[in-house]
């Protein structure tokens, strides 16, 4: 009998070193970018003539949210993004990202803009200096200029409360 | 309205498993006749109803139903419109219910080819395939629904990943889920097998052609899987040992030791518990191989969005079926009986090996696949697993396995003379160890690998043409051999063309990257490659940058090519197409690399990479070859045969369970 337990058991211990994977996000490579300065740019923001400089920045910290109105998961959680930009809590920068000046903004008119500004990357140049892998993006950048956490996908309102928000508040003390 | 129609019809088609998988076991079990025959009609009910969701769903793809989320995500109006098709299993959602479609197939196929099996048994097989569905459909409708809608619908969708949007991939998910899932019915066989307390010859016969089918899938879905990485991911490689590509090669190898432990099960009645362990087995790292790509434990170039809680659920499956299988398994198999003894050296005994290589073969890619994960679990770190492991494991396996291939089929069942096999297998060995001299010299360079792979293919096609010429000799022509006998060599046959494939891509493949403007000529493998001129233009739904090169050989103009660098509008991602002049003893392909002129320069440069590959079309020629094989072995009379009147007795007596002393 003993012996015809064993493809169980072993079958058992599988399962448990699955179960385990699940929790471990294979993505979450250590991004290179993170504790190191964001990447310098000076990009003109969306709809103005000015231009947009992360130094600008210096002394707050922020989000940089890489966002595109052709990128169907950028509506997903845009919700979320104009939610979160209500309260106030932390400016949030847009990066537009490889996109059209017209549907840009029509897409900010239509669904509403949580950006204190957007920076318009429209061959995505900035895009490859901070490793842009796939759209939506969000970067969180602390007083000193320094990428503390690179969120990829759709920001959820899990994330943003668990994962996003304390790191926030811990960078603001 | 037409996505709520599909979704209602998953739901019908679940509330349908349900019956299909709880009423006919019980029904078989306490011996109630109509319970026992809803099978038939619930597996048929089941698959129309999967088939009229997977229609709802294409409907929505061909009309661009953009408030359809799934839709939005995976197709856009300048898709091609077969592509727009063919994008219905391009995602998550939209492949798991491919999955259970085929599933469900599987199911209905089997209910309505059965007829000469008995009742019981029919009801106990579709039962069991009516709970694996259970669960896939449950999955399907609670954490991926392909009918959720995204309103306001946007206006354009996001468009099918570039990389998919290929004839090669019309295909190729539908041939390898076709595989995985065919293995259902070897599963759903055994267990009801085990369930039944019948592990005979007549259950390993009713498994074979089923078996075999799901093979026969699963190999051409893999190799028409590699061809699609060979010309479409322009790196001219042909098996990266990808976790996903590992994923469907697992069960083909525990597959193909299941159909040759099936042999021995059917002819000999021994192997009985082994088999069944094969055929869960198989079954089981088709589960897993979903649960690896659908829950994104692994990174891999397959694997796109992913969600935590998916996996749960997939986990949580994979535990109840193939723990609830082992069980079973654990709890019934001790009562099986041998079968019958054989001699130390007899086919039974060489199968063995064969099972046993194949099995090892499958333990090491498992492990090599699963390596990163465990490391991970055990936080000893994060690191990748990549083919140096796998060749080194896997190569040394396989050659001894190979060989055998020459052997096996000489042996008889039960006592086999080792020196008559030796005599009858001498002109093969001569002939085997004499391509492995002359045939890398003629090539250019001999290498002890290229020689130990043309000995090997020309080993197992000489050992099995005079085998074929024996059995003639005997006499009876042609058709006095069965057609499983034919099927067998011409398998054989097709893993000695891939071996040689295989061998002479690794040996003796040329490959060079330059920088090439118009006007500039490189040579590789004797062919001259001249860059003509770079242009623009325009696809349906992308920008392409399209070179013309010209091939030479000897001074000799062949033909133009016309590799391409394709940039897809509504992803902007950019593919590239490989121009590839495909040969019977060697492919030239050429790809377009990255544009090397610095702003302001003007020479019109492209980094270009050529390659040569001898015979690497022969690689996927074998696996027609085997794949041909297993049709023909499918296609032996002897499954065609009503079981004989003794077993259907013998069945009737058994269902009735509890009859006693009725007079034999």
């Amino acid at each position: 009998m003993k012996r015809f337990l064993i493809p169980l058991g072993a079958f058992v211990v599988l399962v448990i070193f699955l179960a385990i994977g699940l929790t471990r996000d294979p993505r979450d490579v250590p991004s290179p970018l993170k504790d190191k300065p964001a990447p310098a740019f000076s990009l003109p923001q969306l709809g103005s003539d000015k231009a947009f400089s992360p130094a600008d920045m210096q002394g707050r910290v922020w989000l940089l949210n890489v966002w595109a109105s052709w990128c169907v998961s950028c509506r997903q959680e845009h919700p979320i993004l104009v939610a979160f930009a209500k309260s106030g809590n932390t400016p949030i920068v847009g990066l537009n990202y490889k996109d059209q000046i017209p549907d840009a903004k029509k897409w900010l008119a239509d669904f509403g803009d949580p950006y204190v500004l957007s920076a318009v990357d429209a061959d995505g140049r900035v895009g490859i200096n901070y490793g842009v892998y796939g759209v939506p993006e969000t970067y969180v950048i602390d007083k000193a200029g320094v990428i503390r956490l690179k969120h990829t996908g759709p920001v959820t309102a899990d994330s943003l409360k668990n994962q996003i928000l304390p790191l926030v508040a811990a960078l603001n003390k | 309205m037409t996505p709520e129609l599909g979704h209602f019809a998953l739901i019908l088609a679940f509330v349908v498993a349900l019956i299909q998988g709880i009423l006919p076991l019980i029904g078989a079990q306490r011996n109630h006749g109509q319970w026992v025959a809803l099978a038939r009609p619930a597996a048929q009910t089941q698959f129309l109803l999967i088939a009229f969701a997977f229609a709802c769903l294409a409907h929505g793809f061909l009309n661009n139903d953009f408030s359809v989320a799934y839709i939005a995500h995976h197709s856009n109006t300048q898709l091609p419109t077969l592509y727009r098709f063919s994008a219905v299993w391009g995602g998550h959602e939209g492949s798991l219910l491919l999955w259970v479609l085929m599933l469900a197939g599987w199911a209905a196929a089997v209910s309505v080819s059965s007829r000469h099996l008995p009742e019981t048994m029919v009801a106990r097989v579709l039962a069991v395939l009516g709970l694996v569905s259970i669960g896939l459909l449950a999955f399907v409708l609670f954490t991926s629904n392909p009918f959720d809608r995204l309103l306001p619908a946007p206006a354009e969708g996001r468009d099918l990943n570039p990389l998919l949007q290929d004839p090669g991939l019309v295909f190729h998910p539908p041939m390898l889920y076709m595989g995985y899932v065919g293995f259902s019915v070897a599963f759903a066989f055994a267990i009801a097998a085990l369930i039944s307390g019948r592990l005979d010859a007549a259950w390993a016969r009713w498994s074979r052609p089923w078996t075999t089918a799901a093979w026969v899938f699963l190999t051409l879905g893999i190799a028409l899987g590699s061809w699609w990485a060979y010309y479409e991911l322009g790196w001219g490689g042909w098996w990266f040992w990808d976790p996903v590509e590992n994923a469907s090669f697992l069960p083909w190898l525990v597959g193909t030791a299941l159909i040759h432990s099936l042999a021995v099960t059917e002819k000999r009645g021994s192997f009985k518990n082994w088999t069944v362990l094969l055929a869960i087995a198989a079954f089981s790292l088709s589960l897993l191989g979903t649960f690896l790509v659908r829950s994104g434990v692994l990174t891999s170039v397959h694997a796109f969005a992913t969600d935590p809680r998916r996996g749960v659920f997939i986990l949580i499956l994979l535990a109840i079926v193939v723990g609830g299988s082992l069980l079973l398994f654990a709890w019934r198999a001790p009562k099986v009986h041998a079968g019958g003894n054989s001699g130390l050296f007899s086919r039974e005994t060489l199968l063995l090996m064969n099972n046993v290589l194949l099995v090892v073969a499958a333990g090491s890619v498992l492990l090599g696949t699963l390596y990163p994960l465990l490391i991970d679990a055990l936080n000893m770190g994060k690191l990748s697993v990549g083919p140096p492991y796998f060749n080194a494991v896997f190569v040394p396996i396989m050659v001894p396995l190979l060989l055998l291939v020459g052997i096996g089929p000489l042996a008889r069942w039960k006592h086999a003379d080792l020196k008559d096999i030796t005599a009858r297998l001498r002109v093969a060995a001569v002939l085997a160890v004499l391509a492995g001299i002359a045939l890398p010299k003629l090539m250019g360079e001999w290498s002890a690998l290229t020689a130990l792979g043309c000995l090997i293919a020309v080993w197992i096609t000489a050992s099995g043409v005079f085998q074929i010429i024996e059995r003639l000799q005997r006499g009876g022509g042609l058709k006095s051999a069965p057609a499983s006998f034919w099927g067998m060599h011409l398998a054989h046959f097709g893993l000695a063309v891939f071996v040689i494939g295989v061998t002479m891509v690794g040996g003796y493949q040329e490959e060079k990257d330059v920088r090439m403007a118009p006007g500039d000529t490189v040579s590789v493998g004797g062919y001259s490659f001249r860059l003509i001129g770079i242009k623009e233009a325009r696809g349906p739904n992308y920008l392409a940058t399209v070179g013309t090169v010209e091939l030479s050989q000897d001074g000799r103009v062949l033909k133009n090519m016309h590799p391409e660098k394709r940039r897809y509008l509504s992803s902007s991602m950019p593919m590239t197409e490989a121009a590839i002049d495909a040969g019977f003893t060697r492919d030239v392909y050429v790809s377009l690399g990255e544009p090397l002129d610095k702003p302001g320069e003007k020479t019109g440069a492209w980094s270009v990479r050529v390659y040569y590959k001898p015979f690497i079309d022969w690689i996927w020629g074998g696996c027609i070859f085997m794949g041909l094989g297993g049709v023909l072995a499918m296609l032996d009379r002897r499954y065609r045969i009503r079981v004989k009147s003794a077993e259907t007795v013998a069945e009737t007596v058994m269902s009735k369970g509890t009859v006693a002393g009725t007079p034999a």
